[in-house]
């Protein structure tokens, strides 16, 4: 017999017992869309961080002085690793999570970043109008700060206040710039920050010398260039004999890390995290290719004496097995496609509703399909190769 | 496969017993049972209920395997495999059910069109065929209802035609008239006798003999044993 024939006799069952056949259906499309929707989730966080990190530049690479020690980097080094091959720009940076702020009617905390004039390229800020922090600001310890477009909506009401005092902590500023909005994100909110200058920061925050640092590479190739260059003149600095290979250094004194390790370390939690969660999703699918097998044999009782007939008119065993398989494969691959459509209207609606970001991968599509398709085929093997082998005689005497 | 057509002997059977097992119980549907049919006769097979007449029946059609003999179709050795054997049903042999048999969800073509389908023709062929065979049982236009649309004499001519679709050496007939009145009775096997007189063997199942009486050999069972064999009421 033609496939053709056999994959309509089969279809056909499917249709004639609709509303059994979609009840079927229905653990596998829970699977699939739940499996789809989840991927969709993992994948969109992924993207989320990603597109996060590499705003921060992949040029960039970290350098944190770990733990209170006396040593630390001076203007000197900064000059003489500045002169380093691979090398571009480094920016030394205090930060605070938290300082109140205060302006004549309004008072608000907010993240609070000292640092240099090469902190704006490095770390890709750009000012709305007014400046940024100049050397001179550092040279002379100006109180003088940048301000994130929210922090500026939160304390004066609008954007628009260069010019305008502000109260860090008590301490009188003036605003010189408004930065670009970057828009919001999962770690929080990149336009509520002040920056002020570096040498202002010291004094404001009590603390004697910067202990993170923002190095630019000069190109993407030449970061792990700047980083050895780095970790050299780090392990000399704080006389370190063996230094690591690896990209992210770590040791008591200091630590070294590039934006792509970094983005390495993201991606792979999300991504564990997501074939977790599908995983998890993925067991619906299995108590769904059970309901399916049930359903076929409770199908086969049924049909016992339509196979008995077909037996007696010349169907073979393999012509039995293989209408029974078409039939499970169907519903459970037509069950698979409703279920990417639910995964794709419940990702909509997440987005759009919740505000998720969701981006369900093309080929989960097919992926999705195939894999209903192979459940249905292995749940229906049992039943199938039960009807195939039911005895003529026994099959038409069956009332 | 080897055709030997020679005698036009259709069936040969040699001491063909059958024996059913029940646990411990063992009852013996057949004993040595010979039989030979040419091509072309109408045969009856007659006996009260148990006589093993269904039993003889299902080997004839190839639907159960004897537990002893030989029993040799058109040439061919049915001691084979299961898939041969669906293959000899489908191509040597056409069933006639008592109670027809029909798939309830397929409209008459596809039903008439199945055997066709299984032999491996293509959908434009089977149909050809199918509808041919509807035709020449007069059923041509009710070709697209149900089986449960039809009265039971119109449901047993698509049986007729689904039998004949393939072109078989045989058709079996189990008890064909038994669940019709007289009239629609008398209608199947009128078309029975045509298709005998057309050159079909055909080979009947009943416990009337008044039916029986219609068949040209009339061969009687009893207890598992052919009893007596009767050509035109003469012993053969």
């Amino acid at each position: 017999m033609k496939i053709s024939q056999l994959i309509k006799i089969a279809l056909s069952s499917v249709w004639n017992n609709k509303m059994r056949s979609f009840l079927t259906m229905l653990g596998i499309i829970i699977g699939i869309s739940s499996v789809t929707i989840l991927v969709g989730m993992g994948e969109g966080t992924q993207k989320q961080i990603s597109d996060q990190i590499e705003n921060l530049g992949t040029n960039l690479i970290t350098v944190s002085i770990t733990g209170n020690r006396t040593t630390t980097i001076t203007d000197e080094d900064l000059n003489e690793l500045k002169a380093k091959p691979g090398i571009k720009e480094i920016a030394p940076e205090i930060s605070t999570g938290n300082v109140n702020i205060k302006s004549k009617s309004k008072s608000s905390t907010t993240t609070l970043e000292a640092s240099t004039p090469e902190y704006a390229e490095i770390r890709k800020l750009a000012v709305q109008s007014g400046r940024f922090i100049k050397r001179m600001d550092v040279d002379n310890r100006f109180n003088v700060l940048v301000i994130g477009p929210e922090t500026a909506q939160n304390i004066f009401g609008n954007t628009n206040v260069v010019g305008n005092t502000m109260y860090v902590n008590g301490i009188e500023f003036t605003v010189v710039g408004v930065l670009k909005s970057e828009g919001t994100s999962t770690t929080g909110s990149s336009d509520d920050r002040i920056i002020i200058p570096l040498s202002t920061g010291e004094r404001l925050m009590k603390t004697a010398k910067a202990q993170t640092f923002y190095v630019e590479a000069e190109s993407k190739d030449k970061v792990d260039e700047a980083m050895s260059y780095l970790e050299l003149f780090l392990n000399k600095k704080f006389k370190i004999r063996n230094s690591g290979s690896d990209s992210t250094v770590t040791n008591s004194y200091y630590r070294v890390m590039s934006q792509t390790s970094i983005l390495d370390t993201a991606n792979s939690t999300t991504k564990s995290m997501t074939s977790m969660l599908a995983g998890i999703a993925a067991i619906s699918l299995i108590v769904g290719g059970i309901g399916i097998m049930n359903i076929m044999l409770v199908s086969v009782a049924e049909r016992t004496r339509e196979i008995g007939i077909r037996k007696a008119i010349g169907a073979k065993k393999r012509n039995i097995l293989m209408q029974f398989l078409i039939e499970s494969a169907g519903i459970s691959g037509f069950g698979g496609i409703m279920g990417v459509l639910l995964g794709y209207i419940g990702a909509y609606f997440g987005e759009h509703v919740f505000g998720t970001a969701i981006i369900i991968p093309s080929n989960i599509v097919i992926e999705a399909f195939v894999f209903s398709m192979v459940v249905g085929i292995i749940f229906g093997i049992y039943p199938a190769n039960k009807a195939s082998n039911l005895n003529p005689i026994d099959a038409l005497r069956f009332e | 496969m080897t055709e030997d057509r020679s005698g036009r002997e259709i069936i040969k059977m040699n001491g063909i017993e059958k024996v059913y097992k029940t646990g411990e119980v063992s009852f013996k549907a057949l004993s040595s049972v010979d039989l030979i049919i040419q091509k072309g006769e109408y045969v009856a097979i007659i006996g009260p209920s148990g006589a093993g007449k269904s039993t003889l029946m299902n080997i004839i059609g190839c639907l159960d395997k004897p537990t002893k003999g030989e029993y040799i179709l058109d040439g061919m050795d049915t001691n084979c495999s299961d898939n041969l054997l669906a293959e000899i049903r489908n191509k040597k042999i056409g069933f006639i059910f008592q109670n027809y048999n029909l798939l309830p969800k397929s409209n008459i073509l596809e039903n008439v069109e199945l055997p066709l389908l299984y032999l491996g023709y293509t959908q434009k062929r089977a149909r050809k065929r199918a509808e041919h065979a509807i035709e020449k049982v007069g059923l041509k236009s009710h070709i697209k209802h149900r089986p449960c649309e039809l009265s039971g004499g119109q449901m047993q001519r698509v049986a007729i035609a689904r039998a004949l679709v393939t072109g078989p050496q045989i058709i079996l007939a189990d008890e064909p008239t038994g669940a019709l009145d007289s009239k629609a009775g008398e209608e199947v096997l009128e078309m029975l006798s045509d298709l005998n007189n057309e050159g079909n063997t055909i080979i009947m199942i009943t416990h009337d003999s008044k039916i029986a009486s219609r068949a040209k050999r009339m061969i009687t069972i009893m207890d598992g044993m052919i009893k007596s064999d009767l050509s035109n009421g003469v012993k053969s």
